[in-house]
């Protein structure tokens, strides 16, 4: 953050900035949840950041530069959505520290660009009476009005204006509507807001009054209920139809991302074959040659196949987010939540662990009770993370053949994904039960949930968080997973004997490896799946491409295979305890420095790392003799 | 008579939150403030929790927390009813 804001005083030289008068500088964004605050803070920045058609997905501030007419710049900050400025969660602690100015790591804002749904002005207004109160130079920005309209409604923005004392733009964040407006406001500045009458703002009832005074005062006319979100609740929120749907959406997912990201996966992987032999055919046979294929290719390579997997996760993600189903599903959800203590708040963050624990131990911060935070934060790393897909989808490969359980509906494979992400919530849920009926004991928590209007996802949006995604995943495989590979492959090629390699159980990696075969013997692992196990405790995918690089030196890559090498050394029951152990295991640095951060301290990352380790040792052990005994 | 009693698609005007002062301003933030017609909508397949309309949104509660919202008797709704 600190040096985000270093580049916001930055930005601007000094010569650009005009004297004649004050252009703003650092523009704070503000606005209730789900007022297409994000939306629009991407139009005027092109800076990536996550929206979501979802009340409080935004916990952390961003900051974007803003592309202005003429030679202005500004420095935009995404600030967490707030209903009012009377801190009571974190969200609204961090909006108000900020718009206060009592920040240390954020310059106050020079002036506040406003964004309020339209279709809902009366209750949105409520914020304007605390965000005018500031006194900051501030534009107020009218969103959603292709909804307005299209649903009836009226809105004399120029009478709203007056009334308010600051400028007011009437804009579609969603189709680029009425930008430019907002850009000329930005690059020639906003004057200190002169509304006509303030109420005492800690004064929920007199706001919303004063707020249906102007409302009334600009002609303002609400549009009618959204049709189609009553209509389609009908479905989505009906006794039988309901969990119906949410069972059928979640079985979908996890089948597409089998079946339909096969051609794809296989595309990347005789390209990474094609790359291989290539570069064979334009090196000579050395050691430079046995790094760059054997190492290097195989252990980044075997990663990147999973690229397209992951992105499918995500896409679905983001279909169900930003449409708004996922409030539905969170409200299917509560009862099920309330029995482990847990409530429906908690299943957003849990929902986006299924894609990353690091975003889902960010976004516990709209829980407002302390204990429940906690107790999800420790939880959220068991739901199973894109991490672990390559993992499960190269041992299930390699040990499960594909067959019709339901027809088309669901093969083997994606039924034992899927009971893999069960056992992960399984254990999630006894955590959860354990932990709330003791260290975190507390009062039955509120549960208070907006339920936004179904939209359409945009595909700019969606695509935008995809290549994200990608280039988040890409940089990874092209950095710890490479240093890993290339780190391996040099242990694994010393010591020289008398000038020739070492054969792989002589050298340094055979040597830890063996070291730390006796402990997890009785798992049924040999030792280069314990060279994996240690270079996976910084991310979980890393144990692919480790193993890719050890089977790839063995001469085996080509020939037979990863997963062929994977049949060879491990028993069926092994290859579950192998599973479940990743299952289990808090083999994520990332998880657990945003841990610490989050808890503030290394209690809880200590607690959770040392109770995920043992479980997953036990789990592995007990599944291992399971399967053993089930099969022989 | 509580928001808890009303039969889905019943409503009624808010007359009292009985609760806790920091829950009792987060859903007046959300529209709940005495004197505005609450209409209750669909719910979880239990009718647990349940969505109430209320002040141009949909917000979903525990039926815990509605059964301490309390309502104004009818006679008394329709001339106190906000716009």
């Amino acid at each position: 953050m600190s040096d985000c804001a270093g580049c916001a005083l930055a930005s601007p030289s000094p010569r650009d900035l005009p004297l004649s008068f004050p252009s703003p500088r650092t523009i704070a964004v503000v606005g209730p949840p789900n007022s297409g605050k994000s939306t629009l803070f991407n139009r005027l920045t092109g800076l990536r950041q996550k929206v979501a058609n979802y009340p409080g997905v935004t916990v952390e501030h961003r900051i974007g530069h803003a592309r202005l007419p003429g030679a202005h710049a500004a420095v935009l900050i995404d600030l967490p959505g707030v209903y009012g400025l009377t801190p009571r969660s974190e969200d609204e602690q961090v909006t108000h520290d900020v718009l206060k100015g009592i920040r240390p790591d954020i310059p106050k804002p020079d002036a506040v660009l406003l964004i309020l749904d339209a279709t809902n002005l009366g209750r949105h207004l409520v914020l304007a009476a605390s965000v005018l109160a500031l006194g900051l130079p501030t534009l107020v920005v009218l969103n959603m009005a292709d909804e307005l309209a299209g649903r009836g409604g009226e809105l004399d923005v120029a009478a709203l204006a007056k009334q308010l004392g600051a400028p007011a733009v009437l804009v579609s964040a969603a189709r680029g509507e009425g930008l430019e407006t907002v850009q000329q406001f930005l690059a020639g500045g906003v004057g200190v807001p002169t509304p006509l009458e303030l109420p005492a703002v800690s004064d929920v009832p007199r706001c919303r009054q004063w707020a249906a005074r102007v409302g009334d005062g600009a002609s303002y006319r609400a549009p009618a209920p959204p049709l189609w979100t009553r209509r389609l609740d009908r479905v989505f929120l009906h006794p039988v139809a309901g969990p119906l749907v949410f069972v059928a959406v979640v079985v979908a997912v996890f089948q597409t991302i089998f079946s339909a990201a096969r051609p794809l996966m296989d595309a990347v992987a005789s390209a990474v074959t094609l790359a291989g032999s290539g570069i064979s055919a334009l090196l000579p046979d050395s050691w430079v040659r046995s790094l760059a294929v054997d190492g290097i290719l195989a252990g980044v390579g075997s990663v990147v196949v999973f690229l397209p997997q992951i992105l499918i996760l995500f896409l679905f993600l983001g279909l169900l987010e930003d449409s708004g189903y996922l409030a539905r599903a969170a409200l299917i959800a509560d009862r099920t939540m309330a029995r482990v203590g847990l409530q429906g708040k908690s299943f957003i963050p849990l929902l986006s662990a299924y894609a990353c624990a690091v975003p889902a131990v960010l976004a516990t911060r709209t829980i407002e009770n302390k204990r429940d935070r906690t107790a999800t934060i420790l939880i959220a790393p068991f739901m199973t993370c894109s991490a672990r897909l390559p993992v499960y989808a190269l041992v299930i490969a390699a040990f499960l053949p594909e067959r019709p359980l339901l027809g088309v509906l669901l093969g083997t494979r994606a039924a034992a994904l899927l009971g893999l992400y069960a056992l992960g919530f399984l254990a999630a849920v006894v955590t959860a039960r354990l932990l709330k009926s003791s260290i975190l004991k507390s009062e039955p928590g509120a549960f208070l949930l907006e339920m936004p209007p179904y939209r359409w996802p945009m595909p700019r949006q969606i695509a935008l968080r995809l290549f994200d995604r990608a280039k988040i995943f890409l940089r990874r495989a092209g950095t710890v997973i490479l240093g890993v590979s290339v780190g391996l492959w040099v242990l694994a090629h010393v010591p020289l004997h008398n000038g020739d390699l070492p054969a792989l159980t002589e050298s340094v990696a055979g040597t830890v490896g063996r070291a730390v075969e006796p402990v997890i013997r009785p798992l049924g692992f040999d030792w280069k799946i314990g060279i994996g196990l240690i270079t996976s405790l910084a991310a979980r995918e890393v144990i692919v491409g480790t193993l890719g690089t050890l089977y790839g030196m063995e001469g085996t890559s080509e020939s037979v295979g990863l997963q062929a090498a994977l049949r060879h050394d491990l028993t069926p029951g092994a290859a579950v305890g192998l599973l479940v152990f990743f299952a289990f295991a808090m083999q994520c640095m990332s998880t657990i420095a945003a841990v610490r951060r989050e808890t503030g301290g290394w209690r809880w990352p200590t607690l959770q790392f040392a109770y995920m380790g043992t479980l997953a040792y036990v789990g592995a052990f007990v599944a291992n003799r399971i399967v053993t005994f089930l099969i022989s | 008579m509580t928001l808890a009693e009303l039969p889905t698609g019943g409503s009624g005007v808010l007359e009292t939150l009985d609760l806790p002062e920091g829950l009792a301003f987060r859903l007046m933030e959300l529209g709940f403030l005495p004197g505005t017609r609450v209409v209750v909508g669909r719910g979880a397949p239990r009718g647990d929790p349940r969505v109430y309309l209320v002040d141009g949104s949909e917000v979903a509660l525990r039926r815990e927390m509605a059964l301490n919202i309390h309502l104004r008797p009818k006679e008394a709704r329709e001339e106190e009813e906000k716009p």
